[in-house]
């Protein structure tokens, strides 16, 4: 690789980080500001025009509270967890294409951070290592409420892990390829995954609330039941670490739905856009540039979607929250990839 | 590359040996974890990047979760002084672990050092692709036979965890 390609690379890294970043804090804001339209209330709207600095007067308030940590706690643990959640939050949006490619002065500039032909795994793999900072935390709290939280969030994870799992293999098969860039290239225009694999869609998303801990499967965190569940122990701004790895986590998987199943930068009528501009490179500049505004517009319409679901149904209660993660979800996972497998050899019969 | 493989090699060791040193049950984990971790390095290195990822998935990432969750609920309460074993206990670990010393020298003396060709060898052989179909064609009796014993194993788990008071399985 050139030493250009390699500053590129570098500054796309940062580039992506920091919009992650950037999301994630305003998430907070919105999610506030959503469930203050559907509660019918107005919101936070003290600090700046909308309440639009509120993100930045919470951290500043995180960071300047004092730093406490339990007695009897694990003390180099106890700091270690939320640092691992956010490691491992920020981590998995390196492999998502973004966009496709750039043409600048001749140089092709893709708009993904890494391509490794086995991007789905790599998520996969990201995705699974999530729940360490919890457990750490929680363990490392010293406090049974935190164990608690912690355990739970540990057999969560592995639960629908596998549903998770079943579910992105049918994707798999049907494209043939573990690179995200080439799962994506193959739902040109419309024809996205989504109208070829509804009930993987579906599978996925419910994994994908309990992978991320929200509502209604938030049970480690169960305010009710387990006053904070894995983070009761925490304040300041390692709490805060905790609550933006949450909503770091809620993008990256937004990201990846969105990849996976709704055609990432594909848009309708793209290949119409492309040849309605006669000179090649701007047409294909155009194109790229309204792929990563669609993208971007799919994300946020799925952050959105936690939010709602966040602020309408109720928690599961845990028996149930197992119950159907093994004897409901992981059964349909099974049946959507011999249906996917039984309709390709169909395909294959007939055409 | 040479020093980045004796640094993540040495690394390996190191919280290899952690694992067995710590006398907390809790951070002996996280050491393996982390051992894990460098070993899918070691993939990397030898551009194998499925079973880099294949090893942290399943280890890092369910193994272990499992492991920690069992060691949580076991150690819960208990001290550091509480886990202290008898000298009976170390001098059988120490012949043990200075047996399976042996045996590992004994294996190793003869093997042969440097045969890599870098001329012959094809870097795209850890790639999925090429993985999958040497697994579905050269080698698929013994694949389907794994699968069929990691089902049994399965099975004879849930029939193991499902016993309960005044009910007969068998």
């Amino acid at each position: 690789m050139e030493s250009v390609d390699l500053i590129y690379r570098g500054i796309f890294i940062l580039v992506i980080f920091g919009i992650t970043l950037l999301i994630a804090t305003y998430s907070t804001y919105f999610e506030r500001k959503i469930a203050a339209f559907i509660q019918d209330r107005v919101g936070p709207n003290r600090a700046g025009p909308f309440g639009l600095l509120q993100p930045l007067a919470d951290a500043g308030k995180l960071f300047f509270k004092e730093e406490f940590i339990p007695a009897k706690a694990n003390k180099a643990l106890f700091i270690i967890g939320p640092g691992i959640a956010m490691l491992v939050a920020g981590m998995s949006s390196a492999v998502i294409p973004f966009g496709d490619m750039l043409l600048v002065g001749g140089r092709e500039i893709w708009l993904q951070a890494i391509e490794v032909n086995i991007g789905v795994l790599y998520v996969f793999g990201i995705v699974s290592l999530g729940v360490y900072g919890l457990m750490i935390g929680g363990w490392a709290s010293n406090n049974k409420f935190s164990l608690l939280g912690a355990i739970r969030a540990a057999s969560q994870n592995i639960s629908y892990e596998l549903a998770m799992g079943l579910s992105l293999i049918a994707v798999i098969m049907m494209t043939g390829s573990l690179s995200l860039r080439e799962i994506a290239e193959q739902q040109q225009g419309f024809n996205w995954n989504i109208w070829y694999q509804p009930l993987g869609f579906i599978l996925f998303l419910v994994c994908a609330f309990a992978e991320t801990n929200r509502t209604p499967f938030d049970l480690p965190e169960s305010e009710a039941e387990l006053i904070g569940g894995y983070h009761t122990e925490y304040g300041s701004m390692k709490l805060g670490m905790y609550l933006f790895a949450e909503y770091i986590n809620i993008f990256v998987v937004s990201a990846v739905m969105s990849t996976l199943y709704f055609g990432a930068y594909n848009f309708p009528f793209m290949e119409n856009l492309r040849s309605a501009i006669s000179d090649p490179v701007l047409a294909n500049n155009v194109v790229t540039i309204v792929g990563v505004a669609v993208m971007f517009a799919k994300i946020f319409a799925f952050i959105f979607f936690f939010m709602w679901v966040r602020w309408t149904l109720p928690r599961f209660r845990y028996d149930q929250l197992m119950k159907l993660g093994w004897q409901i979800l992981i059964p349909l996972a099974i049946l959507n990839v011999v249906l996917t497998g039984g309709a390709i050899l169909l395909k294959d019969y007939l055409f | 590359m040479e020093n980045l493989f004796y640094f993540l090699a040495s690394l390996t060791l190191l919280c290899a040996l952690m694992v067995v040193i710590s006398k907390n049950p809790v951070h002996s984990i996280l050491f393996l974890i982390i051992t894990f971790f460098t070993i899918s390095a070691h993939y990397i290195l030898l551009n194998a990047q499925f079973l880099a990822v294949v090893n942290i998935i399943v280890y890092a990432g369910a193994i272990m979760v499992l492991f920690l969750f069992v060691i949580m609920f076991l150690s819960v309460g208990k001290n550091e002084r509480d886990l202290e074993t008898s000298a009976m206990t170390k001098v059988a670990g120490t012949i043990a672990g200075g047996l399976l010393f042996v045996v590992m020298f004994a294996a190793l003396k003869d093997a042969h050092v440097g045969t890599f060709d870098a001329e012959n060898y094809n870097s795209q052989i850890g790639m999925v692709e090429n993985l999958g179909k040497v697994l579905y064609t050269k080698y698929l009796l013994p694949f389907e036979l794994a699968s069929v014993l990691f089902l049994v194993a399965m099975v004879g788990a849930v029939m193991l965890g499902k016993k309960e008071t005044g009910e007969r399985h068998f």
